[in-house]
């Protein structure tokens, strides 16, 4: 039988007076249930119970006085098992007492001062970690049993990176040789920059009526009128299609090399084959191949490393003008802006025309700024004539 | 008992006599006063046959006065003498504690440094063989309290035979705690003793998975139960305390940095205690080294019953020391 005492709700509290019974003899009490109501100087009081059970016995009469600790009834715990657990489910006491019972347990971790030494000194939550120790106390063992498992855990993650650390470790790669190619071409190369805006309203005028013969997956982009125009003014100007080392060398082939900007930062210029002599369809399907495999770092190594100059083009909706930085030992970036409209001033006439752009700059070592503008001229002139392309 | 191997059994008893007799011989000003100690040869017999040896100027008897003899061994170390005075065990000690504590621990301080007093006091202590409550205490702790003394504990036969003649060199007082128990317990040794320290702790047997710290009879009780501890694995340090005034903490908070458990055996009785000392320091110093709670074995909190069985329950015994042991190291 368990003992209900007069409980004691205060310091100063040192009787007080049974009120009513809330329970009759053989009633079926659980943790919470209010047994009785007692006054005290406090007023009156519901008094819960903390043991489950059948009242027993209830030995003080209603109206008495009793001071705190008086047994008052007593409760049999037997009868109350089974019954408990067919109320559990339903039973909503726990929710109130949950919390209390959880914020206990975090505050009361049990860790030898050297575990908790060990743990700190190694960021390991000790809440994560079973206690083996006398009482479940949390020893060094655990603890360094803990960090070894960590570990092993941790190495396996590397053997095999999730994609999202391949990607990371990637995104880390590019940016690293973006760095060092292009400190290197600034610390090297002496770059002069050139700026001719071009009127492509006959390109894309052309490009527009063309695209309406295709189908949709051969339709062309701006950008390939640009790179063939390009590729075109490089036959003229040869010497803009070369690398420096020790010196200028020509390149015989044009592998026009292409900025594409990968999604998660960073850029990698996979190279066009002989842009020259591909036509414009060729051109698009090649970049309709290339640009997915370059954002998916599929590039073969030839396309990587052939490039003997490079078009950086910045794409609708984006900025005017691109001043590049020259890729070594390439000797000259053409950069093309956003295609827009623009005043444009022409025989005492001021117009509005559809235009582009486009930038040089070139490794003065190799060039002058008159090659370049003779480039840019060229460039021009070819853009005017899309047909021939 | 010489053998070719340089060394020799002999019994804690002999060890005593030992380092009694060389320390006569060494120097003239040294001389031994106590009950009993000429004539009869001492209530333990470690001074048998030095009466004849030395004289009556070297071996006095004294009246039965602790704080007679004991004042008087204080006197005459003031004026130069080097006295070793026997008080036949620690319980009659108390009749000359105002001697020991307000002179003999106090004199330096009160004289302006002008007044050093060193004295040896040998007392045999703990439970001897059925002496009763009378005459089985341990208060080591009593005097390890006292700042002024030098209180060391002769828990093996090498410092039975050599703290004393390192007592000395002290130019302070010196208690030196004998064991009733281990009398006629035999040992061997070293033949040459060489230099013994009296500043310092000491390892006896290296271990890393608990270190038990004790002094006095639990040295040998340790040993024993580090020895049976090895047998299943567990690697016990067992450290000898052997000065309990002051104490050589490094030795002991090195210790337990290496093993990270603690478990104090000692005879004398729990609260307020060596071990309690012992293990405020190991919190104070060394508490992010624990990887448990320190423990310890102490005497029941009984008066010392008569009954060998009694007896023998009221100290911490091998047995005691390994069930600690296993109970703290795997939760036996």
């Amino acid at each position: 039988m368990i003992e209900f005492q007069m409980p004691n709700l205060g310091a100063d509290m040192e009787a007080g007076t049974l009120i009513e019974w809330k329970k009759k003899l053989g009633d079926t009490v659980q943790r919470g249930d209010i047994i009785a109501e007692v006054e005290t100087q406090k007023g009156l009081i519901e008094i819960e119970v903390f043991d489950e059970g059948t009242i027993g016995e209830l030995l003080i009469e209603e109206g008495t006085k009793v001071p705190v600790g008086t047994v008052m009834a007593l409760i049999d715990p037997s009868a109350a098992v089974l019954e408990t657990k067919k109320a559990k489910a339903t039973s909503e006491k726990p929710i109130a007492l949950q919390p209390i019972e959880e914020k206990t347990a975090v505050f009361s971790i049990k860790a030898s001062p050297l575990a908790r030494r060990i743990a700190a000194e190694n960021h390991l939550d000790l809440s994560q970690v079973k206690g083996t120790g006398e009482n479940d106390v949390i020893t060094k063992d655990d603890v360094e049993q803990a960090l070894a498992t960590q570990k092993e855990q941790l190495l396996k993650v590397e053997k095999f990176p999730p994609d999202d650390a391949k990607i990371l470790a990637q995104i880390e790669a590019v940016r690293t040789a973006i760095a060092a190619a292009m400190s290197k071409s600034k610390r090297e190369i002496p770059h002069y920059y050139l700026e001719k805006k071009i009127d492509v309203s006959k390109a894309t005028d052309w490009l527009i009526a063309k695209n309406k013969e295709k189908s949709v997956q051969e339709r062309l982009l701006p950008v390939v009128l640009l790179i063939k125009a390009t590729a075109k003014a490089l036959t003229d100007f040869p010497e803009l299609n070369a690398v420096w080392q020790n010196g200028l060398q020509l390149k015989k082939e044009i592998h026009i090399g292409f900025v594409v900007s990968l999604r998660n930062g960073g850029i990698i210029v996979p190279a066009i084959h002989n842009a020259d002599i591909k036509n414009l369809d060729e051109i698009m399907a090649d970049l309709n191949d290339i640009i997915p495999r370059a954002r998916a770092l599929k590039l073969r190594s030839s396309e990587l490393s052939d490039a003997t100059i490079t078009v950086t083009n910045i794409g609708d909706g984006g900025a005017e003008m691109i001043f590049g930085v020259i890729y070594p030992p390439q000797v000259a970036i053409i950069g093309f802006g956003n295609i827009s409209e623009q005043p444009f001033a022409e025989k005492g006439m001021l117009g509005i025309r559809t235009s582009i752009f486009a930038t040089l700059a070139g490794d003065h070592r190799a060039t002058d700024g008159l090659t370049g503008s003779r480039f840019l001229v060229a460039l021009n002139n070819h853009l005017q004539n899309p047909e021939a392309l | 008992m010489d053998n070719s191997t340089g060394k020799i059994t002999l019994t804690y008893r002999e060890a005593l006599k030992q380092g009694l007799r060389k320390a006569l011989q060494n120097d003239e000003n040294v001389f031994l006063m106590g009950e009993d100690v000429g004539r009869y040869g001492g209530a333990f017999a470690v001074s048998k046959g030095l009466l004849q040896e030395f004289g009556a100027d070297r071996i006095m008897d004294v009246p039965l006065s602790e704080a007679g003899f004991v004042g008087a061994g204080i006197g005459a170390a003031m004026a130069g003498m080097k006295p070793i005075i026997e008080v036949m065990t620690v319980n009659f000690s108390l009749l000359a504690m105002d001697q020991i504590v307000n002179n003999a621990a106090t004199l330096l301080h009160m004289s302006g440094g002008q007044i050093y007093v060193p004295m040896i006091i040998r007392m045999g202590c703990g439970i001897g063989r059925q002496l009763a409550a009378q005459h089985s205490h341990s208060w080591e702790p009593f005097y390890a309290h006292i700042p002024g003394l030098i209180v060391l504990s002769a828990g093996t036969h090498e410092d039975a035979r050599g703290m004393l003649r390192a007592a000395l060199q002290s130019p302070d007082p010196v208690l030196l705690f004998e064991y009733t128990l281990m009398l006629n317990l035999e040992k061997e040794i070293a033949a040459d003793l060489g230099f013994i320290d009296i500043t310092k702790a000491k390892v006896l047997r290296e271990g890393s998975a608990i270190s038990i710290i004790t002094y006095g009879t639990g040295v040998y009780k340790s040993l024993e139960a580090a020895a049976e501890l090895a047998l299943v694995g567990i690697e016990a340090e067992v450290i000898d305390l052997r000065v309990l005034r002051p104490l050589d903490e490094r030795t002991f908070l090195e210790s337990v940095a290496k093993t990270h458990r603690v478990l104090i055996v000692e005879d004398a009785w729990r609260s307020v205690s060596i071990s309690s000392e012992i293990s405020a320091r190991i919190m104070e110093k060394a508490f992010y080294d624990l990887d448990a709670p320190v423990q310890r074995l102490c005497g029941v909190e009984v008066p010392i019953p008569y009954p060998a069985h009694l007896e023998e329950a009221s100290i911490p015994q091998k047995n005691d020391i390994v069930n600690a042991v296993k109970k703290m190291i795997r939760h036996d």
